[in-house]
């Protein structure tokens, strides 16, 4: 489903991806750990075109999507995306916030824009605050709903850039169980995130970055009970 | 006479005479719909100003910056000369409408540095929000960056209004139509200054006064996805 061949990216002369050759397929969860400026949320991010990748191709359904002549907005449909800063529409309400997108890019009808706005809303437990504004709401419950206005489009895939870092300790719990639902239920995840109790858990692969490379991936049984890499074993003493 | 008289004999003939007061009250409905196109044609182009210069294009961008450079290097009054007797002087045209061009064009220039640093207060992550949801790039920014610039300028944008409601009183240069204007004429015709020049000015104070509260209603009602 994604695959991503040779793809660098540096900004100047900072080298910050060297080279990753991946394939993620159907349903897998891929979970992307390792220490700051591994260029982890970088490959996150090339994925879907946030940053234009300076070498390599990156395939999704079999079609490239980094070449010219493509229609990036019709790319960013299928994928899903969630912010370490949640990223809602401040000036807009929580109802409004969801069905922007499918209202202006799907040109779905305001009110079959609403009804699946209001069944996402329960499925993340806050159908109450439809019609408040962001501000109104805590960390955690901002970032539910924007996973809510990212299924909104009815993603296949779904990109989860550390969702968790910003949030209280008491608020991590509520996002990550949104997130295992989605896994439950089938969905093509790719997160990066310092939660390593979620990695172990959902992760069908776990992919260990440094240096702006993959330098060691696995089931979450291979990479945090028999490293074979000096350095996730380095950096996995200091995480867990 | 007492002074009480004086102000009697002296607003009887500012006002009452020769229904003087209706003078007043056309020069009001000038600077009123003056100043009310100005700005609008102000914003208009402001707008597009401030896009030119944020687009990828180096020659937009050049283009953009030297209009702004130039018609705020110049005087208001000087522009305003330069587009009636220069610009549409062979061509026989509505001298309000002439005010409107200058006016909106000179105001366009400070507008658009407003607002550019309106769309670059707006956080970069809610274009990336909006971009990762497929929107296009004119769809993020009318539907989310310019919504929530707009609220963070309105404070700088109604300054600009105001000023432009007062600065429209140069217009007397090319045509005697406005409120200024109609203090000078009935002026010409009681030789005294007091009473009319006081009078305007009392009412230019009003109608900003009017203006200002009018804003900040509607700043309050921006604000409201603020309240916590």
């Amino acid at each position: 489903m994604i695959q991503v061949k040779n793809l660098h990216k540096s900004f100047g002369k900072l080298q910050v991806l060297c080279g990753i050759d991946e394939h993620i397929k159907k349903g897998e969860k891929v979970v992307v750990i390792g220490p700051s400026g591994s260029g982890k949320s970088t490959f996150l991010r090339c994925l879907n075109l946030l940053e234009t990748p300076t070498e390599g191709e990156i395939w999704i359904d079999g079609e490239m999507i980094n070449g010219p002549r493509v229609n990036v907005n019709q790319i960013r449909e299928k994928m899903g995306m969630v912010f370490q800063q949640f990223n809602l529409f401040p000036h807009l309400t929580i109802i409004d916030n969801i069905t922007l997108a499918p209202i202006k890019v799907k040109k779905m009808s305001k009110q079959d824009a609403e009804k699946k706005a209001e069944e996402l809303l329960k499925r993340v437990g806050l159908l109450d605050k439809r019609d408040a504004y962001p501000a109104q709401l805590s960390g955690g419950q901002q970032q539910r709903i924007a996973i809510a206005r990212a299924l909104a489009m009815d993603p296949e895939i779904m990109l989860f850039d550390e969702p968790t870092s910003a949030l209280d300790p008491e608020m991590v719990g509520e996002v990550l169980e949104v997130m295992k639902d989605l896994a439950d239920a089938g969905m093509t995840m790719v997160v990066v995130t310092h939660e390593m109790g979620f990695a172990r858990e959902v992760a069908s692969r776990v992919f260990f970055m440094d240096q702006g490379i993959v330098m060691e991936q696995g089931t979450p049984e291979e990479i945090f009970q028999n490293p074979q890499n000096e350095r996730t074993k380095e950096f996995l003493s200091k995480v867990l | 006479m007492g002074w009480l008289e004086t102000f009697i004999f002296e607003f009887e003939r500012t006002f009452i005479t020769g229904n003087r007061w209706m003078l007043f009250a056309d020069g009001i409905r000038v600077t009123l719909v003056l100043s009310l196109f100005s700005v609008l044609l102000g914003l208009l182009i402001g707008i597009l100003l401030a896009l030119g210069k944020l687009s990828k294009f180096k020659l937009l961008q050049w283009v953009c910056d030297l209009y702004i450079d130039v018609i705020r290097g110049t005087p208001t009054m000087v522009q305003l000369l330069i587009i009636y007797f220069v610009i549409f002087a062979s061509i026989n045209i509505d001298r309000q409408i002439v005010a409107v061009i200058a006016f909106g064009i000179n105001s366009s220039a400070y507008v658009a540095e407003i607002i550019r640093g309106g769309i670059l207060s707006v956080n970069k992550g809610q274009t990336e929000a909006g971009r990762s949801l497929g929107l296009t790039g004119t769809q993020t920014m009318t539907h989310i960056v310019m919504p929530q610039a707009i609220k963070n300028i309105l404070p700088a944008l109604g300054n600009e209004f105001i000023v432009l409601v007062k600065e429209t009183a140069v217009i007397g240069y090319i045509a005697k139509i406005d409120l200024t204007a109609a203090a000078l004429t009935v002026q010409a015709k009681t030789y005294s200054y007091v009473m009319p020049l006081l009078s305007i000015a009392v009412i230019y104070y009003v109608i900003i006064k009017i203006l200002t509260i009018l804003l900040r209603k509607l700043e309050n009602r921006l604000r409201a996805s603020d309240v916590r």
